[in-house]
C-alpha cells in the first residue's frame, strides 16, 4: 500500500507544530475567535452543538491496520470512545477539548493521518470508489489517479481561497459507486471506441440547496491532460464563482449561469498554457503512485471451507448482502455494516475499530476502506477465511448482513450534533431500521437506498437516495419531507418531492405506506423499488402517502 | 410597529471545552439552562450580549436564545436549545449525564 514519505512527514510535523501555537495563541487571547476560526477550520475542527468536532480525512476512504488502530486510540483518550464515518469517507470525532486538538494532531500525523483541507473553502478530501483495488467490474485502480490529485491541491496556493468548497471523487469503474455525478468534479476512467484509456470529466454537479447532476466538460481527455485540465476548470472558477452570495458560490450555480458551452470553452481557453507549464513530472509521479498502489500478492488454495459454510444460514444471509465479487474469483470483497439495526450509521467503538484492524492484518493484507455509505470494507479477504472471518465479526456485533437493504442507511449527525442542522437524522435511521428488522421483510423488500439529510446542505445525500428524507424546522417543530426515485450511480438521477412533510411521528408509518405500495405494485420480486418507482411514477405513493392519511384523519 | 419582545438568555460554547454555557444574573458562565439569567426586555438583552461578545477569552459563539420562565428557571423554547441544553439522542452524553 502507498505510504507517505518523508517529506509529507515534515509537512505535516511542521502544520502541526503551527497550529500548535495558533491553539496556545488563541487561549491565551492573542487571537480573536474571528482571527483562529478560518485557522482551525484550515484544520478540521469545527465547533459544533454540544462541542468541538474535529474532522480527519480518510484519503480515498483507505487505511491500513496501524492508522485504524490510532482512530481508535484517540477516540478513546480524547473522545467518548468512538468515531462517526462520514459520507465524505472521513471520521469525525464529537466530543475533542480545544486543548488537546494539537496532541490528537500529532498522534494521527504518526501514521500519517490529519485533518487538513477537510474544511473551509479548499479542495476536500478527494474521494473514490471503495472498492477501488478490488472490483471485478474494474477498468483501473482509481487511487493513483485521487492521490496525484491529493498532492496536487494539498497547499495548492491558487486554490487554498476558491468561491466555496470544492469537492472531487474519482471512480475507475463504470458502476458508479463514488456518486461523482454529485460532486464539484466527477472524474471517470473510460476507455474510447479504439480501446484508449482516459477520463471522462464532469463538472458542477453536487446536491445541497440547489442539487445539480455533473454534466460532462470532456468525454475523453487524455490521462496526461488531467491536472492541467482540473487546474483550468479551478481557474475559471475561482475568477467567475459568486463570492457575493454564498448559497450561489459553488461552482455547479457558475456552471448553470455561465452555461455549459461558455464555461468549456474558457476552460479550454485557459488550457494551453496551464498543459505547457507541466514538463512531465506529474506523470513521472503518477508512474510511481501506481506502483506503490500495485495489488497486494494474492494467496492462492482452495475455497471449500466457503462454500461448506454456506449451509449456516447466518453465514449465508450475511454472505448474499455482504460480500461483492473481487476481480479475483477466489476472493470477496467484504462490507462489514456500521448499521447495526437500531444503532447510529456510520458510527464504531473503539473496541470495534480494533477489531476490524485485526482482522484486517488478518485476513484483509492490512487494507481497509470507509465507504460514503458509512460502512467499512474489507477489500480483499479470500474466500477461504470467510467463515472465521464471519465469526469474528458477529462476536464484535459487526455482522449485520444488511449491506444494500433498507436499514443500510445513510444519515448524516443531524441535530444531535450538527449545528447547521435544522432537523435530528439520528432517530429517524435508528427508528425505521428497527421497525422493519421487526417485521423481518428487509430481505423481501430488496435493495433500497434511504439517505435522511438534516438540512438542507444534504450532506446525508438525500437527494440520490432511492427514498430521501430531508429534516427541516416548520414553525418550531421538526417536519421530514420525503424524495422518491433518486439515484446515485452512474444513471444518477435527483429525487421528486412527493409534496408537504411529516412531522418526527408520522415519518415511519409514512415510509412503511411507501414500502406496502411498492410490495402490493412490483410486478414480482425481482423488479426492485428504483425500478418500480421508474415504471410507476410517483402517483401511487403520493396517494399512499396523502390520501390514506386523509382517510385516516376522516 | 416593531415586533413584540419575547425573553431570552444569553448562551454560548465554553471556549477550551466547548460545552453549552449560559449567562447568569451574576455575570458567570453556567452548564446549566436554569442557572441563565432572563431578559425580559430588548435593551438589557443588547447590553449583556455586546458584553458577553466581549469575552473572547471564555466563550465562543455567543447569542440570544428565546426562552420561558419555568418553575427551576428559564426552559428553552425552541427544539434546538432544548436538544443544546440536553445533550444528544443517540447516545448518554453531554448535560443529560450530569
Amino acid at each position: 500500500m502507498y505510504r507517505y514519505d518523508d517529506f509529507d512527514a515534515a509537512f505535516l510535523a511542521r502544520r502541526n507544530k503551527q497550529f500548535r501555537a495558533q491553539v496556545e495563541r488563541r487561549i491565551d487571547g492573542s487571537l480573536t475567535e474571528d482571527e483562529f476560526k478560518p485557522l482551525r477550520l484550515m484544520n478540521g475542527l469545527y465547533l459544533q452543538l454540544h462541542a468541538y468536532m474535529l474532522r480527519v480525512a480518510i484519503p480515498y476512504g483507505t487505511l491500513n491496520s496501524a492508522q485504524m488502530r490510532k482512530l481508535a486510540d484517540v477516540a478513546e483518550t480524547w473522545d467518548k470512545g468512538y468515531g462517526h464515518f462520514t459520507t465524505r469517507q472521513n471520521i469525525q470525532f464529537n466530543w475533542p477539548k480545544l486543548r488537546d486538538v494539537p496532541d490528537i494532531l500529532d498522534a494521527l500525523a504518526e501514521v500519517g493521518l490529519h485533518a487538513i483541507q477537510t474544511s473551509g473553502n479548499t479542495i476536500r478530501n478527494v474521494t473514490a470508489d471503495h472498492f477501488a483495488g478490488a472490483a471485478a467490474d474494474e477498468i483501473a485502480d482509481p487511487r493513483p489517479v485521487a492521490e496525484l490529485l491529493r498532492q496536487w491541491s494539498t497547499d495548492h496556493p491558487e486554490f487554498q481561497f476558491l468561491p466555496r468548497k470544492f469537492k472531487f471523487a474519482v471512480t475507475g469503474s463504470p458502476v458508479d459507486r463514488a456518486v461523482t455525478k454529485a460532486h464539484d468534479i466527477g472524474i471517470r476512467m473510460v476507455r474510447n471506441d479504439a480501446g484508449e484509456p482516459g477520463f471522462e470529466v464532469l463538472a458542477g454537479g453536487g446536491l445541497g440547496r440547489t442539487p445539480m447532476i455533473g454534466k460532462v466538460l470532456a468525454a475523453h481527455l487524455p490521462p496526461a491532460d488531467l491536472l492541467p485540465y482540473v487546474e483550468s476548470i479551478l481557474a475559471v472558477y475561482n475568477r467567475l464563482g459568486r463570492r457575493d452570495n454564498k448559497y450561489k458560490a459553488r461552482i455547479k450555480i457558475t456552471v448553470h449561469e455561465t452555461g455549459l458551452e461558455e464555461f468549456r470553452a474558457l476552460v479550454d481557453a485557459e488550457f494551453p498554457a496551464r498543459r505547457a507549464a507541466y514538463d512531465g513530472s506529474d506523470q513521472a509521479l503518477l508512474q510511481r503512485l501506481e506502483a506503490a498502489f500495485a495489488p497486494p500478492e494474492f494467496r492462492s488454495g482452495s475455497t471449500d471451507a466457503y462454500d461448506a459454510a454456506l449451509s449456516n444460514p447466518n453465514f449465508r444471509a450475511w454472505s448474499d448482502t455482504n460480500l461483492t465479487p473481487h476481480r479475483r474469483d477466489d476472493h470477496a470483497i467484504v462490507s462489514i455494516s456500521l448499521k447495526a439495526h437500531g444503532d447510529t450509521p456510520g458510527d464504531a467503538s473503539a473496541d470495534q475499530m480494533r477489531v476490524m484492524a485485526d482482522l484486517a492484518e488478518r485476513f484483509g493484507y492490512d487494507e481497509l476502506r470507509i465507504s460514503h455509505e458509512q460502512n467499512v470494507i474489507l477489500p480483499h479477504v479470500h474466500r477461504a477465511d470467510l467463515p472465521e472471518l464471519h465469526a469474528a465479526l458477529r462476536a464484535a456485533k459487526l455482522a449485520t448482513a444488511n449491506i444494500g437493504l433498507i436499514s443500510d442507511i445513510i444519515a448524516c449527525p443531524g441535530m444531535d450534533y450538527c449545528a447547521l442542522a435544522t432537523a435530528r437524522s439520528i432517530p429517524i435511521a435508528q427508528e425505521i431500521a428497527t421497525r422493519f428488522d421487526e417485521l423481518k421483510i428487509e430481505r423481501d423488500i430488496g435493495p433500497l437506498k434511504i439517505k435522511i439529510s438534516g438540512c438542507i446542505n444534504a450532506c446525508g445525500h438525500h437527494h440520490v437516495g432511492h427514498i430521501g428524507i430531508l429534516g427541516l424546522d416548520r414553525a418550531g417543530v421538526e417536519n421530514y419531507q420525503i424524495t422518491l426515485g433518486g439515484d446515485g450511480s452512474e444513471d444518477a438521477q435527483l429525487g421528486d418531492r412527493t409534496g408537504p412533510g411529516f412531522p418526527a411521528e408520522e415519518i415511519l408509518p409514512a415510509i412503511e405506506r411507501i414500502i406496502d405500495t411498492y410490495m402490493t405494485l412490483r410486478d414480482d420480486a425481482s423488479e426492485t423499488f428504483l425500478d418500480a418507482y421508474r415504471r410507476l411514477g410517483l402517483a401511487p405513493f403520493k396517494h399512499a402517502l396523502y390520501e390514506t392519511e386523509k382517510a385516516h384523519a376522516a | 410597529m416593531s415586533r413584540a419582545f419575547t425573553p431570552k438568555i444569553v448562551t454560548a460554547n465554553a471556549l477550551l471545552e466547548g460545552d453549552v454555557v449560559y449567562l447568569t444574573d451574576a455575570g458567570t458562565w453556567s452548564r446549566d439552562h436554569h442557572d441563565a439569567e432572563l431578559l425580559i426586555d430588548d435593551d438589557t438583552a443588547a447590553l449583556r450580549l455586546a458584553a458577553a461578545e466581549c469575552r473572547i477569552d471564555e466563550v465562543v459563539g455567543v447569542y440570544l436564545a428565546d426562552a420561558v420562565s419555568g418553575a427551576s428557571g428559564p426552559e428553552p423554547v425552541h427544539f434546538r436549545e432544548a436538544f443544546r441544553a440536553h445533550g444528544p439522542s443517540n447516545y448518554f452524553h453531554g448535560k443529560q449525564v450530569a
